[in-house]
């Protein structure tokens, strides 16, 4: 919804939250959390706000607010409420009013680092027992600078100066989200630099209903909570789609040439759209995958992006769509050639026509309203498109992978037999029970995939750590290589023990990158080998269909199960016997 | 500023912010005619008439504030 996407209307939502609230819960299709609010002061409306930016990203909260200034006291002694809650998030809203002691001027050095010590102390406890007691995610606050300098500029560098003792227990605060899993900083001393911080700690807000910050503030702070949710169930987006002609550069190359576009360094607007380029291109390290979708010929598109004073290079792009079709056809084209939803894309264009055909045709397409070019950047910033939480290895060469794929691709057209290609690619398939260092992909995986996905079942990686250290599962990843480069961890099956020897598979999932490849059977044939080693006589497979999942609804069937129930929902429940159980996959070679 | 204009507006005002068309607010009215209006909703309130009008109260103003009546009383002598 439009109304909850940067740049909104702070006022706005406070005003119509119910109205809104009552429009978004139209839409179905939600996947519901539970949420703890440990407040250090009021945070009423920012559950409401948060609520708002949830179910507008899918998520359907219910939540749990701690009394007044209890957060200290629910984490640590425990409350009875709370645990019956189980919350798979915890949001621990606290901020600098609820430092208790600062350093005086009195104070020397030694002294002043057993009051920050003290003070990080207090949080650590209240981190440490949460996470002791639940299978949570913790979302902690930062601190915002104060609202006045009683040493002045000094105020920052003297270990005397507020500034200066916030700025190092933040730090403290980050070392300890390095070295935990599961924890995340909602960094407010951001947010509310950018917001103003003078506006941010108005008072009158404070003495009046203890709220640690302005009211109309309080849906840039829900906003920033909401995009680390979105990100720790997998709602990021994964790739730009992108305009040419005064999107990537000024001018338009059909008509001006590519020696008079406006890029480069020389000229203000030219420096413009090389930032703009700069800053797309580092998304490739994160994983985004970058693409073009541009009303132009084929030609003239690479010779503009072959401009000699851009950043971005025709290599830097995995399809590039340049012609003269609507670009809502060309998006569905891309979303194909990708496997990817086309709701997982930002399509930015300067055209607000576009923008508009493009949003009325593709539902969950972001399309920012960029505005001038000096702006660009900014306006897709802060939607936090891309919110890095659980960032893998994986993600650094996304845009290799999509690569070797067009590469495979070219390859197949070669062969005149499918079975002939598969061979041909020389694959190998390392199946095995869980590792430590694979958790956060596989994780990660069951956040994402949605299309190769029977269950839909979500796992956070508190989930998945569950699920490693329990008797009862046989969990197996697949990873897959081949003679254009290695996919990583592609696969996962989850089968649950009951009653000794039936196996019930809660999670199979296969990123769409290795479609057809036969992997699945790979994965079948070792799940099948493991389940008869532990004394498994019938393996159980469910199916419930999603909008996204169409591809698998007859995955069972292609592995040799047997269909036992239908509901009217469309929900497939199939068993297998294992005493004659024959291998699929010949073309995989398997290592265990 | 009339004052009718300002009960109108303000009376949106209310209808937005507790999502009920049937609100029409009066000079006597208060937080106990109106259902959903407690502690946490006055101060929604406040923002969004301080929004509307764009004034701001201070805090002598909202902690004395009896009805709608006075609401109305300090928004006329603001916006004046």
């Amino acid at each position: 919804m439009k109304e909850l996407e940067y740049p909104f209307d702070a006022n706005l939502l406070l005003k119509n939250k119910r109205k809104i609230k009552k429009e978004l819960l139209q839409k179905d299709n939600f996947i519901e959390k539970r949420i703890a609010i440990l407040g250090g002061s009021t945070t009423s409306e920012i559950k409401n706000m948060l609520e708002l930016f949830l179910l507008n990203y899918g998520i359907k909260p219910t939540f749990y607010e701690s009394e007044y200034n209890k957060f200290y006291e629910d984490a640590v002694f425990g409350n009875a409420e709370l645990n019956e809650f189980n919350p798979d998030i915890i949001y621990i809203h606290t901020t600098n009013r609820n430092i208790t002691n600062y350093p005086t001027m009195l104070d020397d050095k030694k002294t002043i680092d057993e009051i920050l010590q003290a003070e990080y102390d207090k949080f650590e406890k209240v981190w440490d027992s949460l996470l002791n007691r639940f299978n949570a995610t913790i979302i902690q606050n930062n601190f915002e600078y104060p609202y006045y300098r009683l040493l002045g500029n000094k105020d920052a560098s003297d270990i005397h100066g507020k500034t200066n003792f916030i700025t190092r227990l933040n730090q403290k605060f980050y070392d300890y989200a390095n070295i935990t899993k599961n924890f995340f900083i909602n960094d407010i001393n951001y947010i509310s630099a950018c917001y103003g911080l003078d506006k941010w700690s108005n008072q009158f807000y404070y003495h009046m209903y203890k709220y640690a910050m302005e009211v109309p503030a309080i849906p840039y702070l829900s906003f920033n909570v909401a995009n680390i949710v979105k990100s720790i169930y997998g709602k990021n987006k994964k790739a730009f789609v992108l305009d040419l002609d005064n999107t990537l550069w000024g001018g338009v190359v059909g008509d001006d040439g590519v020696e008079n576009l406006s890029i480069g360094p020389e000229v203000p607007t030219g420096q413009v759209y090389l930032e703009f380029q700069e800053y797309l291109k580092e998304h490739k390290n994160l994983g985004v995958i970058l693409n073009i979708n541009s009303k132009n010929d084929y030609e003239n598109a690479i010779a503009g992006l072959n401009h000699p004073a851009g950043a971005l290079k025709p290599d830097d792009f995995i399809i590039v769509k340049a012609n003269w079709n609507p670009k809502n056809v060309n998006i569905k084209d891309i979303a194909e050639e990708l496997n990817l939803g086309a709701d997982s894309f930002v399509f930015v264009d300067d055209n607000p026509a576009e923008r508009n055909i493009v949003r009325t045709y593709i539902d969950g397409i972001a399309t920012p309203e960029i505005d001038v070019p000096e702006n660009y950047v900014r306006m897709i910033d802060k939607n936090a498109y891309f919110e890095v939480t659980n960032f893998s290895e994986e993600d650094i060469k996304k845009n290799d992978l999509y690569k070797d794929n067009a590469k495979r691709s070219q390859m197949m057209v070669a062969f005149d037999n499918y079975d002939d290609y598969l061979k041909s690619l020389k694959m190998v398939a390392e199946i095995s029970s869980f590792k430590p260092i694979y958790l956060e992909r596989i994780s990660q995986l069951s956040n994402k995939s949605n299309q190769f996905n029977l269950t839909t079942k979500r796992y956070s990686l508190a989930d998945i750590e569950e699920v490693n250290n329990s008797d009862e599962y046989i969990k197996i990843y697949g990873k897959l290589e081949d003679i254009f480069g290695d996919n990583g961890v592609i696969s996962v099956v989850i089968g649950h023990i009951k009653n000794k020897n039936e196996l019930h598979i809660d999670l199979w999932i296969m990123s769409c990158r290795v479609l057809k490849r036969d992997m699945e059977f790979a994965m079948m044939d070792e799940l099948a080998r493991r389940a008869q080693e532990k004394g498994i006589k019938t393996i159980y497979g469910y199916y419930y269909p999603t909008q996204k999942n169409k591809m698998v609804k007859e995955f069972y069937e292609s592995q040799g199960f047997e269909l036992l129930n239908c509901d009217n929902e469309g929900n497939k429940t199939y068993k297998m016997e294992l005493d004659n159980y024959e291998k699929k996959n010949n073309v995989i070679e398997v290592k265990v | 500023m009339e004052e009718k204009e300002i009960y109108e507006r303000l009376n949106n005002v209310f209808r937005d912010i507790f999502d009920d068309d049937s609100i029409v607010v009066k000079p006597e009215t208060t937080s106990n005619d109106i259902e959903d209006w407690d502690s946490l909703e006055h101060i929604n309130l406040i923002v969004a008439v301080e929004q509307e009008f764009g004034m701001k109260f201070n805090m002598n103003e909202v902690t004395s504030m009896k009805n709608v009546g006075e609401m109305v009383k300090i928004i006329l002598d603001r916006v004046k």
